[in-house]
């Protein structure tokens, strides 16, 4: 279901802004122009993540050599400094058992947001694929001949979860803030 | 000593404080000649015998150069070096010595011990021999966090390290910290790429002695199953030093037959191509 949470020029590059869509706290974060949206809980212990700084994309192959991608796309936690991409909400570390839940933006005019002038329209209708509630028309009055940002919620989602996968051993288990740890 | 053990390969590793020796030329002559002798009187009239060669370790390029010299002599399958060093081993001052180590396909075994100008504990010198032996363990951890963090194992992939009289009693709980803080402080380290107990598990073993042995078996044996793998133990004598817990009953005796038949053999047939 998608809800408008910002004026499109509302967030400048390389801020953002954090919205509560649907009882959920949600990042939005424009990076050079594209814009992300993550959750706004970490899956190591449920900081709030989309308070945490941003970062370029480090890579290396050996000691010494430093690739270093100026673009800020790296969100680390400001409790413990876990990193996550934004652009694919993975963690830096493990990324194949830790995402954090990632939310789909567009950019929409708002004649595709409010109803037309058709008499037609029911005015206290929401507009096709539109969810109507305090979230959306409360925050943000639709005008016409604005944009605005919109983000995607999946119907029936989870709340985001660490996800461990082989086993492991009981003592390793108990180790607070290292659930997804080999043993 | 081997007749009538049914030994079929026994590693020895001559202990020759050569890194005490401040003189960098008599430091690398006494090594040349422990290697010397080693090889002429030990290793060559005795097939199952394998050594380690000595090398001055504080100086690394003259380390380098005796490996050099006599790696490739019959029987030399490990280079001896000290725990307790005058830099931490991960420093690229000694990464020209692991790409020997690598190149000329030896294990770099670190042993308990050494001499450096530095004290033996973080917090400076002890009064007392019982503080060093018992907190030896930690200077391994220091010397794997080390080798480690500094891409050691991304630099050199092919690099083989053996702990020798670490015990291994004090590794999970290291490799879970590890990798904790690994997650948190990757970016400073950015070579590392996987949790850091993933290099300990590809590249290092430990040798089983000193057994730091529980009263009863139960305990050692969940040290045992944290390691990670069937891997990880090699059987070590410490021949002739004698120390307080015989692994036989202690451990050995308690691990299923198929990891017995690993610890006793086929770790370290693996680890040293043997």
């Amino acid at each position: 279901m998608r809800h408008v949470v910002a004026g499109a020029d509302e967030i400048a590059p390389g801020e953002r802004k954090i919205v509560a869509v649907a009882g959920r706290s949600i990042g939005v974060f424009n990076v050079g122009g594209e814009y992300f949206a993550l959750r706004n809980r970490c899956p190591h212990q449920g900081g709030a993540l989309c308070e945490g700084q941003l970062w370029g994309v480090l890579q290396s192959e050996r000691p010494g050599q430093f690739d270093y991608q100026p673009s800020r796309e790296i969100l680390s936690c400001p409790w413990h400094g876990w990193e996550f991409h934004l652009r694919t909400g993975q963690s830096w570390c493990a990324p194949d058992k830790l995402r954090v839940n990632r939310y789909a933006v567009a950019k929409v005019a708002g004649a595709d947001l409010v109803p037309g002038d058709d008499p037609q329209d029911d005015a206290g209708a929401p507009a096709p694929g539109m969810v109507k509630g305090p979230y959306t028309a409360e925050t943000y009055p639709v005008e016409r001949d604005g944009a605005y940002l919109v983000v995607e919620l999946p119907t029936g989602e989870r709340p985001a979860r660490v996800v461990a996968t082989g086993s492991r051993s009981p003592a390793s288990a108990t180790l607070p803030g290292n659930s997804s740890a080999s043993p | 000593m081997l007749d009538g053990t049914g030994v079929e390969a026994a590693i020895a590793s001559c202990l020759y404080a050569v890194d005490s020796v401040h003189h960098p030329d008599v430091a690398a002559a006494l090594a040349g000649a422990v290697n010397d002798w080693l090889s002429s009187e030990w290793l060559q009239p005795e097939p199952r015998l394998r050594g380690s060669v000595v090398v001055p370790i504080r100086i690394p390029a003259l380390a380098v150069a005796e490996i050099d010299r006599v790696a490739g002599r019959p029987g030399f399958v490990q280079v001896l070096i000290p725990a307790r060093t005058e830099h931490p081993l991960g420093s690229r001052l000694f990464h020209p010595l692991w790409e020997c180590i690598e190149r000329h396909g030896l294990v770099a075994g670190i042993h308990f011990g050494g001499s450096p100008v530095t004290p033996p504990t973080p917090t400076g010198w002890p009064s007392y021999f019982i503080e060093v032996y018992a907190d030896m363990a930690g200077v391994f951890a220091t010397q794997l966090t080390s080798m480690i963090v500094e891409g050691v194992f991304d630099a050199f992939p092919k690099l083989r390290v053996a702990f020798l009289e670490s015990g291994f009693t004090w590794l999970p709980a290291h490799l879970w910290r590890m990798d904790k803080e690994w997650k948190n402080l990757r970016r400073l380290v950015p070579w590392v790429k996987r949790p850091p107990s993933e290099y300990v598990r590809e590249h290092v073993r430990l040798a089983i002695q000193p057994l730091d042995a529980p009263p009863e078996p139960g305990p050692l044996l969940d040290v045992v199953a944290q390691l990670g793998g069937d891997h990880m133990l090699l059987y070590a004598s410490d021949y002739p030093h004698l120390h307080a817990a015989d692994p036989e009953p202690a451990l050995l005796a308690h691990l299923p037959r198929a990891l017995q038949v690993k610890v006793r053999s086929e770790n370290a047939r693996g680890l040293y191509r043997l």
